[in-house]
């Protein structure tokens, strides 16, 4: 089947192939040299969160995650640093209820917040059910991914539950069911890739049956 | 201990922990944030700094210059370290691009500074200071075609047998087609990450996520120009490795360099969007396979020719690594290429060659089965063999790949008189089921360990690696087995050079050579318990000793012993592998070309299952692996520039929860007494040999279209579907 | 990350008058796109101005029979609004097709419009990129250079980004209308078709927004009915970007609307491609592409739209 319409491949340019080009750091271009502004303010920022269950001050530099006020300020390193773009789901953390990638958003504007990590849902010795339905279905692998999963893991059912639709919903008026596929499409904002999925599936359902 | 011979009779057949389901010990430590990963070891040592790398920006060339004067005057920097400033370092074990040190660049983000910070905002702002001149290298061609085209029919063959032109002329049915694998990136989800303390330039401690700590032990030691005996390296918990942490890595020699520059402990990660360029990667490859076959199917000969990539020095991607061992042949020819180009370096990752290797060969043999109006399972199935192709007189230890095919046809459902390609739709999905083979070869490597009574308790101590591959289970259960105890009696310490040297985690040898080792140690524990009680003829039995009825407990002694496994020459006389075959069914969207799995299937031939809840994993792992091998992952090479574009986790498509369909794992009882006392072989690369080919073959059989080139992305489908 | 200062003001006029009156300033509201390009330093503001006080996080009817929504009602919100289900559903399907759950809790209306490409040549501060560094060459047009996800239409020598949105192509078919308060305190309207700029000469110039002016909301005009669906290709079947995506609005009677993503540097629809909706998915596309440029990477966008869109007129 040729295409609908006839088109002309865009010509490329050809790179200066030979040496002796000298090039600098990068193009990081007006953005990046923002020519010569500076803050209109403090660079710092005192920020009051409550922390699984517990009210924590921290003063942090503007430009610190979430993520890293969880991992190097608090020291509660069970939420993950995997990408630092968004882009895998292991720093995933419970903020005011949601899951949200904690990467992706910067201490200073949580002011007031309250954040749940992995290490607010249970212990080793005190594991939560979904915890415990990981071990039980060998739900990870290295582990590194684990604690984001099991996170969205308990958002997806509260998720569900609440009749927030997904990508795989057929009715968008009527009640959603917690099926193999609304699972699986819901936690695809968290990769593994030790590729525990199936196990994960397997837990995330039991969860799911024994809270129903 | 030395295996000087096939294991016989011994305690692992009547086995009550070994080979049993175990849910994984130090699974309630990962499920609740606990267990510490490398870069998370607040407490190990007090004063640590950030570390922020900086990468080159072009393919190869020549540093001219380097301005560190803003990045040096930046807020809270302690340190700058580039590459001008020190000698070229050593390299380490297997490393073939340079870390660090001069001004050659050999690749594009290859690391050229290191910056320390008081905090990691200030360290990576500062990084971001740092420019550089470079003098670019002469332009390359890194068409990999061209390079198959220059070297096909070159060297020495590497496996060379029987009359191959005989073999493809008068009656023989033949197929002759080239085939194209991507680069492949390992993405484990812990990035590169090390805490590392060398503040003095004596002494140096790192807290590293790497999986062969002796290798690297040596090789940091090696790169750095000090002795073993001053570095020590800790590596408990691995947030996975695919080979991708089998070596010294950047991160961990620009946190010592770092940190004794800063006269401080300095922490490191490398930022995702440097890993795919800065660390190593699985080559592509260009191949050829031609095939002849007598028209009862019985092959009569199998040409494989491979190029793929590499630095100077280094070792590309075999991927005819399985074609001289996998099929009976009359004839073979068999030949690996490599061609050097300035590209990020290529190494191993997960199932090494075979991975690559099967991709286009199991193609093949779908096609070959095609041609012969075969079905692909029986025609597997008639070149079967129990020797060694190329050598009758070496037999295979263990081989049951026909009953992986036959269990897994059985268990599949699978139709051998199933629709022909492109007949069966539902819907505005095209359906197919495909088959293929797997192989992967069953390394052993010697692996020691310390096994001790310490306050009630067995603990075992190695150097060995957890990298999610259930090591800490599987060694535990070993134990508990060879001492009669349970497994809440063993307390296991892993991933610290100060233990015993083990295989660590690699080739799937690890769970195979460790497990040896610990089951070695613990017979030395027991020899030495006997020895302290002064008993003779002990027996250990319900976590007692005692000879005919006197028994007694042992956990309250003091007593410890160390040793390690030696595999024995015997072991030369057999080719030992492990087999399996995958069975998938796809749809294909009719309209668009999406491909989707629908089930999957493995069937493992790998010895004992030491744990069949954590093999299952392993298996189910590779699937998933497979299947973004064979559907989305593909290095994007900048040809003009000699760099891999798509280098974050947005743009290199791996495998998502939504990708993945029901998998089933059917592990054969297979036991190999050559292969190890536990009779074990490693499974955890197997899971992947294949998968890709059976998602390829199904691929066709759904739609009629023949793809030989990886990813199997719609794009190469959609001017072949069906009218629309 | 350059150092910022940050503040977090409580009214819309105060907001954007202070952005044009700060040099180097910006607006954070999710953060999920703006926070990935600071990390890379492709975004380098100094100081930022968080907007989540403004309160602009309801959606509310309007007296056309249309909603309003706040700029700041998150990608979820959005999508699971009973109305936008009942009465915009291929809204609704976008942006469920659109990132993650995580991603879709933290990301906002106004945000989502204002993403910024995911051109790998854009994304590496090493490479050439007109978009983030005006005159420095297009990376992605050179010879060798990888273009498989780019665009196709719309580009221009000097850029062949694709805007990277679901939510956007379901509110181009929608004819959404974009809100905003200037730096003045002015109120203005931008029909989102005008919102965001083809690259020309210019590509570092994305949108129809002044310097300071804010987004305060998006008003989709009264429910259209017809059948309603969004359809994303992509290589994984999950948190991918598109290679081609296609928001449809069909009639009974055979008429009604589409929007292409994943091909150009802003959704893309024409009036006169809608007009063709009748005679199918060819003719829909041949008017619609009409005058494509792509590169022999990403070529078959242009057949993958016309299936695509086939399958889709089959079903609606």
């Amino acid at each position: 089947m040729p295409p609908p319409i006839e088109f002309q491949v865009r010509r490329r340019t050809l790179l200066a192939g030979s040496a002796a080009a000298a090039v600098s750091a990068g193009f990081t271009g007006k953005a990046g040299a923002q020519s010569g502004a500076t803050p209109a303010g403090s660079e710092t920022t005192t920020v009051s969160l409550t922390v699984n269950g517990e009210a924590r001050e921290v003063t942090v530099d503007n430009r610190t995650t979430l993520l890293d006020a969880l991992r190097e300020h608090l020291q509660l390193t069970g939420t993950k640093k995997g990408c630092d773009h968004g882009q895998c789901g292991a720093c995933t953390c419970s903020v005011n209820g949601n899951r949200v990638n904690s990467c992706l958003s910067l201490a200073v504007m949580h002011d007031g917040d309250e954040i749940e990590t992995i290490e607010g849902i249970g212990t080793p010795e005190a594991m939560d059910p979904m915890q415990t339905a990981f071990v039980e279905n060998d739900g990870f692998q290295c582990g590194y991914c684990t604690p984001g999963q099991i996170q969205s893991a308990r958002s997806v059912i509260e998720e569900i539950r609440a009749g927030i639709p997904s990508h795989v919903t057929g009715d968008l008026t009527a009640e959603i069911a917690i099926t193999d596929e609304e699972i699986r499409e819901r936690m695809s904002g968290n990769i593994c890739r030790c590729g525990a999925y199936s196990n994960i599936l397997a837990a995330i359902t039991q969860v799911a049956e024994e809270s129903a | 201990m030395q295996f000087n011979e096939p294991a016989g009779t011994n305690l692992f057949d009547s086995a009550t922990i070994v080979g049993k389901d175990h849910t994984r010990i130090d699974g309630p430590l990962k499920v609740t944030g606990a267990a510490p990963y490398a870069y998370e070891r607040h407490d190990v040592v007090e004063g640590q700094l950030y570390g922020y790398p900086v990468g080159a920006t072009i393919g190869h060339g020549t540093i001219t210059a380097m301005d560190t004067e803003a990045a040096k005057a930046a807020p809270g920097v302690r340190a700058v370290v580039t590459t001008l400033d020190i000698d070229p370092l050593e390299l380490g074990m297997n490393n073939v691009a340079r870390l660090f040190g001069g001004s050659e660049v050999m690749h594009y983000h290859q690391a050229i500074a290191v910056v320390v910070a008081d905090s990691f905002e200030q360290a990576r702002a500062a990084a971001n200071l740092i420019t550089v001149s470079y003098e670019e290298g002469e332009a390359v061609d890194y068409s990999l075609d061209a390079a198959f085209e220059r070297m096909e029919g070159t060297g020495e063959p590497d496996t060379q047998y029987g009359d191959m032109e005989a073999a493809f002329s008068d009656g023989a049915v033949t197929i002759d087609q080239m085939y194209h694998t991507p680069g492949e990136s390992h993405q484990m989800m812990e990035p590169f990450a090390s805490i590392v303390d060398w503040s003095d330039g004596g002494d140096l401690t790192g807290w590293i996520s790497n999986q062969m700590i002796n290798w690297t032990h040596g090789s940091l030691a090696t790169t750095l120009g000090i002795n073993k005996e001053r570095v020590r390296i800790e590596s408990p918990y691995v947030g996975g490795g695919f080979g991708g942490k089998l070596w010294l890595r950047a991160d961990t020699v620009l946190a010592a360099l770092g940190s004794r520059a800063a006269g401080a402990p300095v922490k490191l990660a490398l930022p995702r969007p440097m890993m795919m360029n800065n660390a190593t990667h699985r080559s592509a490859t260009v191949q050829r396979i031609r095939l002849a076959a007598n028209p009862d199917g019985s092959l009569r000969g199998i040409s494989h020719e491979n190029v793929s990539y590499c630095l100077p020095g280094g070792r590309g991607e075999n991927a005819t690594a399985q074609t001289p061992l996998f099929y009976a042949s009359e004839a073979m020819h068999v030949k690996n290429h490599l061609a050097e180009m300035p590209l990020p370096e290529t190494a191993d990752m997960r199932a090494p060659g075979e991975a690559a290797g099967l991709m286009a060969l199991e193609i093949a043999m779908d096609e070959m089965a095609e041609a012969l109006e075969m079905d692909p399972v029986a025609f597997r199935l008639a070149n079967d063999t129990q020797v060694t192709p190329s050598n009758p007189d070496m037999p295979f230890s263990e081989r049951h790949f026909a009953e992986c095919l036959e269990q897994g046809a059985e268990a599949f459902g699978w139709d051998s008189s199933r629709p022909a390609p492109g007949s069966r739709r539902e819907g505005d999905w095209l359906i197919g089921q495909g088959v293929a083979g797997a192989f992967r070869g069953a390394l052993a490597l010697p692996s020691g360990a310390r096994a001790a009574i310490e306050n009630g308790k067995l603990v075992i101590e190695t150097d060995m690696t957890d990298i999610g591959t259930g090591s800490y289970t599987i060694l535990a259960q070993t134990a508990a087995e060879t001492m009669s105890l349970t497994m809440d009696d063993v307390e296991m310490r892993l991933g610290n050079s100060a233990y015993p040297v083990s295989s660590g985690s690699g080739g799937q040898f690890g769970a195979v050579s460790s497990s040896t080792g610990v089951y070695a140690a613990c017979m030395a524990l027991r020899e030495k318990i006997a020895q302290q009680l002064g008993l003779e003829e002990a027996t250990f039995a319900d976590g007692q000793v005692g000879s005919g009825n006197e028994r007694q407990s042992f956990l309250e002694l003091d007593v410890e012993a160390v040793d390690s496994i030696q595999w024995g020459d015997f072991m030369g006389e057999f080719q030992k592998a492990t087999f399996g075959a995958h069975f998938v069914e796809v749809g294909v969207n009719v309209y668009t070309g999406e491909t989707r799995v629908r089930r999957m299937l493995a069937v493992c031939d790998a010895g004992r299952i030491i744990n069949p809840v954590t093999a299952r994993s392993q298996v189910i792992g590779g699937m998933v692996m497979g299947v973004g091998a064979a559907l989305s992952e593909d290095m994007a090479l900048d040809t003009g520039r000699g760099m891999f574009a798509n280098h974050d986790l947005a743009s290199y498509e791996v495998a998502v929860h939504a990708d993945i369909p029901e998998q089933e794992v059917i592990f054969l009882d297979t036991l190999d007494d050559v292969a190890s006392p536990l009779k074990a072989k490693g499974v955890g690369e197997l899971g992947l040999c294949g998968v890709a080919a059976a998602v390829a073959n199904a691929v066709y059989n759904a739609t009629g279209i023949r793809l030989r080139e990886y990813p199997l992305t719609l794009d190469l489908m959609l001017d072949q579907l069906p009218e629309v | 990350m350059k150092a910022f200062s940050y503040e977090k003001p409580t009214d819309a006029a105060a907001a954007a008058a202070r952005a044009a009156e700060v040099e180097g300033a910006k607006f954070v509201a999710g953060g999920t796109n703006l926070l990935d390009l600071m990390k890379l330093q492709i975004e380098a503001p100094v100081h930022l101005i968080d907007v989540n006080g403004l309160g602009l996080d309801e959606i509310t009817e309007t007296d056309e029979g249309g909603l309003r929504i706040g700029t700041l009602v998150t990608n979820t919100t959005l999508m699971a609004d009973d109305r936008i289900r009942r009465d915009y559903a291929v809204l609704t399907r976008a942006i469920a097709a659109g990132a993650s759950g995580q991603l879709r809790n933290k990301a906002t209306t106004g945000g989502n419009l204002l993403q910024r490409t995911r051109c790998p040549y854009f994304y590496d501060t090493a490479m050439p990129c007109n978009k983030r560094a005006p005159g420095s060459g297009c990376g992605a047009l050179s010879e060798g250079a990888f273009s498989r996800q780019l665009g196709v239409i719309g580009t221009s020598e000097s850029c062949i980004a694709t805007h990277p949105s679901d939510m956007a192509v379901a509110m181009r078919a929608l004819d959404a209308v974009v809100e905003t308060v200037t730096p003045s305190g002015n109120t203005r309207q931008i029909p989102l078709e005008e919102f965001h700029l083809l690259p020309g000469d210019t590509p570092e110039q994305e949108n129809a927004l002044m310097d300071g002016e804010l987004i305060t909301h998006v008003v989709l005009p009264a429910p259209v009915g017809g059948v309603q669906s969004y359809h994303k290709v992509r290589d994984r079947a999950s948190y991918a970007f598109a290679l081609v995506s296609v928001a449809l609005i069909r009639q009974p009677d055979g008429t009604g609307r589409v929007a292409l993503g994943g091909v150009a540097p802003k959704p893309w629809r024409s009036a006169e491609a809608d007009a063709e909706l009748p005679n199918g998915a060819r003719a829909v596309i041949a008017k619609l592409l009409e005058g494509a440029n792509p590169t022999e990477e990403n070529a078959f966008k242009i057949t993958l739209a016309e299936r695509t869109l086939a399958a889709m007129l089959k079903e609606a």
